[in-house]
């Protein structure tokens, strides 16, 4: 009888992965891991770099979601060069910022995730898929889907160049202005956004939330996760994607800790397992406390369902109701149920479209003013952005000459690497029964990780090379005797 | 008559190049009509035992994108060799190893210290660092093996065509697709892109004055570069003449200077050579001491002239002597 089941690769996700599944005696899940196979070594290989191109560099990173990396290396800059950006250029950044923020919620929503409910977590696969949806829900749906993602990135390419690699962005400002004639387009591809996001919250509903097998589904204790939550807030507590504090709430939802994220080393420890190339995230103060959930966990998560649970309100008006709605159904705040992600990820990209809107309307936008030359380099910088996925923070250190001396990353998907590896587990745990398991349950096992919407080119961005092995030598008790390395 | 196969796959990635493929648009609906996608795993559900289980041949074209630098990435690479009649390297890591080919200019030993070490919010008290083969809890559980560099696809695998760019844009997309479906496929081997430099469409050449002579190199964030002046012209390193055209300037298009992702010209092996003659020629320094200075204002050479072909160029890869 197998004891063993491998799903690989994992699909319906960026980035490289598989899923081992391990059965005892009666069928039963003993244990399931999640791996992320792959690494590349950002942080070294950009060693020696002139800092102005890392902005170029880091979107190679993940071209899924290439402009946080592109924004978090600029506001590094900003930083290492003691320069705010203008004002024009704050805004032209930030139209970009949230025309990413809308591309991207609604294609990990529509494309990625939505075959699971259009069709049914249990359809069958050579089905379950964008094409599958398209055929259900009709061609003008999906046009719609395509048309909002091609307005979005034409404000991209238009501000930063290739929407999948932006190679746009300098140290206190921007490359390139927006004129009067761009204004309008904009503000209609800002409205149509509105009214899209608008219609997707719908969609969602109808879908999902009156379905009561799904709407069990989401409030079911096997997608559910009792961690800590972070994310940025103004100094409202509002959401913000661009810039704020960091803001950490226990799984009572109470403020656990307020700080800038220059301090991010003394909050965020980076551990270590050897069967993923990952490192796994946790709050460094607690200290590890393993894979485990619950009160006495280290574990936090961020993305967008974190990023709800830690501000107390939304920036915008019609973003801030569906927030409301979304804890009232829910039942409270925090909301610890992960398929719950993609009900917010929808609240997320409505509120990128209405401050969208707003700064399609800004006069400032369409100043010629794109450039703050006031630099003055330091040894240090670090930029921090709310990257669709989480938390994302960029840490550079200079020479004179203005070469990277060192830098180090931590990706929004490696805060929610170790919650994944216990929500794949519960998923396993409820749904694989025996060894002759039906695919679509392997699918529901997917689903676990896939609400988090991760990006595991992001998350590895690093590269161990050699192996060194490490030989522990235990007792029949289990008890740790002795430890060999060869590093 | 059976729709032809296509696998879209991607090795050592970013995903870009994927996202490319959805650049299509409404296109993109019309070519999955007239086709049978039976692998794209960041959209679609096939896991690599349907691949295994396929005829050779049995798939029509293959686009994979990505870099080789482990060993899944190796396998799955020949077994879509194997089972596709035609291979595109699809995008500049494919095609030339991309821009993590930067890190064959490292040592496995340099990244893997400060990943699972030395970086400041590392915590690693029991010394973990990811093996091919672990024991966790009685269970065994496998990585694949990382290589001590990047390979671009064709060392692994015969290649049949090549489409680069960081990522190639959508119109070049539709033309390679087309190109296959239609049957009007150039010779085996083909770069599926102009043959000239970048420079030649640039809507900046007009600017460029018949002898360009700079007595100083400006880096981007020094200056507010001209949006209409030829970048070299003002001293700002820009790889267009050593770069083949067919991105449609749009880097150029944001006031930013080209950093070659669409590869060295037809009939340039090294695009980095190409470049140091041509930046030679246009350097408006006499004396020891100006050449001395300005070739320091060449801040980061591999850098600006490797950025994403490091595996394909005659560098290689770092040697470490022992």
């Amino acid at each position: 009888m197998s004891k063993r089941i491998t799903i690989n690769p994992i699909t319906r996700l960026e980035g490289h992965g598989k899923i081992e599944i391990f059965l005892d005696d009666k069928g039963n899940v003993e244990d399931a891991y999640w791996q992320v196979v792959e690494l590349r070594g950002f942080e070294v290989f950009c060693l020696g770099r002139p800092v102005e191109e890392l902005p170029r560099i880091m979107p190679n990173i993940c071209g899924v979601c290439p402009t946080p990396h592109n924004m978090a290396s600029v506001k590094a800059l900003d930083d290492l060069y003691g320069v705010e950006p203008t004002p024009t250029a704050k805004l032209i950044r930030q139209l970009h910022y949230n025309a990413f923020i809308i591309e991207d919620h609604l294609l990990h929503f529509y494309i990625l995730s939505s075959p699971d409910f259009v069709l049914g977590p249990t359809s069958d696969p050579a089905q379950r898929n964008i094409l599958g949806v398209v055929q259900k829900v009709g061609l003008e749906i999906g046009g719609k889907v395509i048309e909002a993602r091609k307005r979005c990135r034409e404000i991209i390419r238009h501000i930063a160049s290739k929407p999948a690699h932006p190679e746009g962005g300098l140290p206190g400002g921007v490359s390139t202005r927006i004129t009067e004639e761009d204004r309008k387009w904009i503000r209609e591809t800002a409205d149509f956004c509105v009214e899209f996001c608008q219609f997707s919250l719908e969609f969602f509903k109808q879908v999902v939330l009156d379905n009561k097998e799904y709407l069990d589904i989401v409030l079911s204790d096997a997608y559910k996760l009792n961690t800590y939550y972070m994310g940025l807030v103004d100094e409202n507590n509002r959401l913000n994607f661009y810039e704020g504090k960091c803001r950490v709430v226990n799984p009572k939802g109470e403020e656990y800790a307020l700080f800038d994220y220059h301090d991010y080393v003394d909050h965020i420890g980076e551990w270590v397992e050897p069967w993923t190339y990952v490192k796994l995230t946790y709050l460094r103060k607690i200290g590890w406390r393993g894979l485990n959930e619950g009160e006495a966990t280290s574990l936090y998560r961020v993305g967008p369902l974190a990023r709800l649970n830690v501000a107390d309100s939304m920036l915008t008006p019609l973003a801030q109701r569906e927030y409301e709605t979304m804890f009232d159904i829910l039942g409270g705040k925090p909301s610890h149920h992960t398929l719950a992600y993609h009900w917010a990820r929808l609240i997320e990209a409505f509120q990128a479209a209405e401050h969208m809107q707003r700064i399609a309307n800004d006069p400032l936008l369409t100043s010629k003013d794109i450039r703050n030359m006031d630099l003055k380099l330091d040894k240090v910088g670090i930029g921090c952005v709310e990257a669709a996925r989480g938390t994302l923070i960029h840490h550079y250190e200079a020479d004179a000459e203005g070469k990277a001396t060192k830098v180090n990353l931590i990706v929004a998907t490696q805060h929610n690497a170790a919650p994944i590896c216990l929500s794949v587990k519960k998923a396993a745990r409820e749904f694989v029964k025996g060894p002759q398991v039906k695919e679509g349950f392997l699918n529901m096992v997917e689903m676990a990780f896939r609400a988090y919407d991760p990006c595991l080119a992001c998350a590895t961005h690093a590269l161990p090379g050699q192996m060194p092995l490490t030989v522990n030598i235990r007792d029949h008790r289990g008890d740790l005797i002795r430890t060999l390395q060869r590093l | 008559m059976a729709k032809p196969k296509i696998a879209i796959c991607w090795l050592g990635s970013c995903g870009g190049c994927d996202e490319a493929v959805v650049d299509m648009n409404e296109v993109l609906l019309r070519v999955a009509a007239a086709v049978d996608i039976i692998l794209w795993p960041v959209a679609m559900d096939f896991k690599y035992d349907s691949l295994k289980g396929m005829k050779n041949g049995e798939i029509a074209l293959s686009l994979v994108n990505g870099h080789v630098r482990n060993s899944e990435q190796e396998e799955i690479a020949k077994l879509l060799r194997e089972k596709s009649q035609l291979i595109l390297a699809f995008g500049s890591c494919a095609c030339l190893g991309g821009t993590p080919g930067l890190a064959n200019l490292t040592t496995k030993e340099d990244i893997f210290s400060w990943v699972y070490r030395d970086a400041p919010t590392v915590v690693n008290p029991n010394g973990n660092y990811p093996q091919t083969t672990s024991n966790v809890n009685g269970k065994v559980l496998t990585l694949p093996e990382f290589y001590d560099r990047v390979y671009a696809l064709n060392d692994v695998i015969d290649v049949d065509y090549y489409l680069p760019g960081c990522p190639p844009p959508p119109y070049s997309v539709m033309y390679a697709v087309s190109a296959v479906l239609e049957d009007k496929l150039p010779p085996k081997g083909s770069i599926l892109a102009p043959h000239r430099a970048l420079c030649d469409s640039c809507k900046r050449n007009q600017s460029k004055p018949d002898k360009i002579s700079i007595k100083e190199i400006r880096r981007i964030h020094e200056v507010e570069a001209d949006p209409d002046t030829c970048f070299l012209a003002q001293g700002i390193i820009c790889l267009g003449p050593a770069t083949r055209d067919g991105c449609g300037e749009v880097c150029m298009s944001i006031n930013m200077p080209c950093r070659g992702c669409f590869g060295p010209v037809e009939g340039v092996e090294d695009s980095g050579a190409k470049f140091i003659s041509a930046m030679a020629s246009i350097l408006d320094a006499e004396s020891d001491e100006e050449v001395a200075t300005v070739v320091n204002q060449f801040v980061d050479p591999v850098g600006y002239l490797y950025r994403f072909s490091v595996p394909a160029s005659m560098l290689q890869k770092k040697r470490v002597e022992k």
